[in-house]
């Protein structure tokens, strides 16, 4: 079950700073761990983050090992129109989610 | 060896005497003087397990949730088809638990109670300990409970149980020689290894430890603890953990529950 949580106000004056928080559900194995055994566990983390709002990319973080699992990630953007804000999370072993919300701006 | 060394020295003997005496009173903490785990911790700590969006022990609720509406077993049951919307009917649930089960004739907590009713309602395998199914489920039946005052019942054949668990907190045990009591009602607010020691009420469980990197269950924490004094850890599921879980939960009667929690 990969899962995630987004935060974004449902509805903003045009023109506002709004904030918006995502929680990624993911265990971000770092790569450099190893197992009793000695074997390596292989890396499996989340390895890029995009925020597109409305079609137009507003925010995108390139994820690393070492970052914590379940990673949350908040940034701020300009409330420009209403639409649908979508979210991308891509990783190792195929992981991917999508995620969208939706603004009214007035 | 001159006079007055002498009775500089028996002074001194005496005052680690007296220290030692005050060291062994273990003593409950008072009622009004209980805190919760949560304001032993940073601002930024206390920020994550405020906010639904941050919190990433929500991740598990919101997988309880699925599983609470997902039919199982050879029954082909949900959780939802008996106890309906879990945010009314399990409002509360968590407060009460460990609580002693008549049918079974023994003291369940909250996990073996699910597995319970997987088994006994859903004809469904037992989820494992520790397993990412039965946290979910637990946490997202304890969510319901966030706000709720910890009410075990301590009377009648749960009774026995309690004083077992409280026997179990007061006895010293370990390579260490240490008792659970010495850390959390003799030194809680001091500090061991630069982590500050909290009083051990079970309020905010399965609590997401940012040192586990994921949720966990209040047995989890408490086989933490006795490997820190070198003890042998009971089993997971044991009767011992279920009895010592009453008596923290019967400890921390009336404090809110916070589940899930988020502790460093």
């Amino acid at each position: 079950m990969a899962r995630a949580i987004v935060n974004v106000p449902s509805s903003a004056k045009r023109g506002a700073v709004i904030e918006i928080k995502t929680l990624a559900q993911h265990a971000m194995e770092t790569g450099f761990r190893r197992t009793q055994l000695g074997e390596v566990i292989p890396r499996n983390i989340i390895r890029s983050f995009a925020c597109i709002y409305d079609g137009e990319e507003v925010f995108r973080a390139e994820l690393h090992s070492a970052i914590a699992a379940n990673p949350a990630l908040t940034f701020t953007t300009v409330a420009t129109r209403s639409g649908t804000i979508e979210f991308k999370w891509s990783g190792d072993n195929g992981y991917a989610l999508t995620q969208t919300a939706r603004i009214t701006v007035e | 060896m001159s006079g007055q060394g002498g009775q500089r020295l028996r002074r001194a003997v005496a005052a680690i005497v007296l220290a030692l005496a005050g060291a062994a009173s273990a003593a409950e903490i008072p009622l009004a003087e209980r805190r919760s785990g949560y304001e032993f911790m940073s601002r930024e700590t206390r920020a994550i397990q405020d906010d639904d969006a941050t919190n990433p022990g929500m991740l598990w609720v919101l997988d309880g949730e699925a599983l609470w509406n997902r039919r199982t077993g050879e029954a082909n049951r949900a959780c939802v088809d008996c106890h309906g919307d879990a945010r009314t009917g399990m409002k509360g649930v968590a407060a009460r638990y460990p609580a002693w089960d008549a049918g079974g004739g023994r003291l369940v907590d909250l996990e073996q109670r699910i597995n319970a009713c997987r088994v006994e309602r859903q004809g469904a395998a037992p989820l494992a300990h520790e397993s990412q199914d039965l946290l979910a489920l637990t946490a997202y039946v304890a969510r319901q409970s966030r706000g709720v005052p910890a009410a075990v019942a301590a009377d009648g054949p749960a009774r026995p149980a309690l004083e077992a668990g409280r026997a179990t907190f007061f006895r010293r045990q370990g390579q260490l020689n240490l008792a659970c009591t010495q850390c959390h009602d003799d030194n809680w607010g001091k500090k061991l290894a630069g982590t500050p020691i909290p009083q051990a009420h079970p309020t905010g469980y399965p609590i997401y430890r940012l040192e586990w990197q994921g949720l966990g269950s209040l047995q989890r924490r408490l086989r933490n603890c006795l490997i820190g004094m070198r003890a042998a850890p009971y089993a997971y599921g044991s009767r011992e953990f279920v009895e010592l879980e009453l008596y923290l939960m019967w400890r921390a009667r009336g404090m809110k529950l916070e589940a899930p929690g988020v502790r460093p």
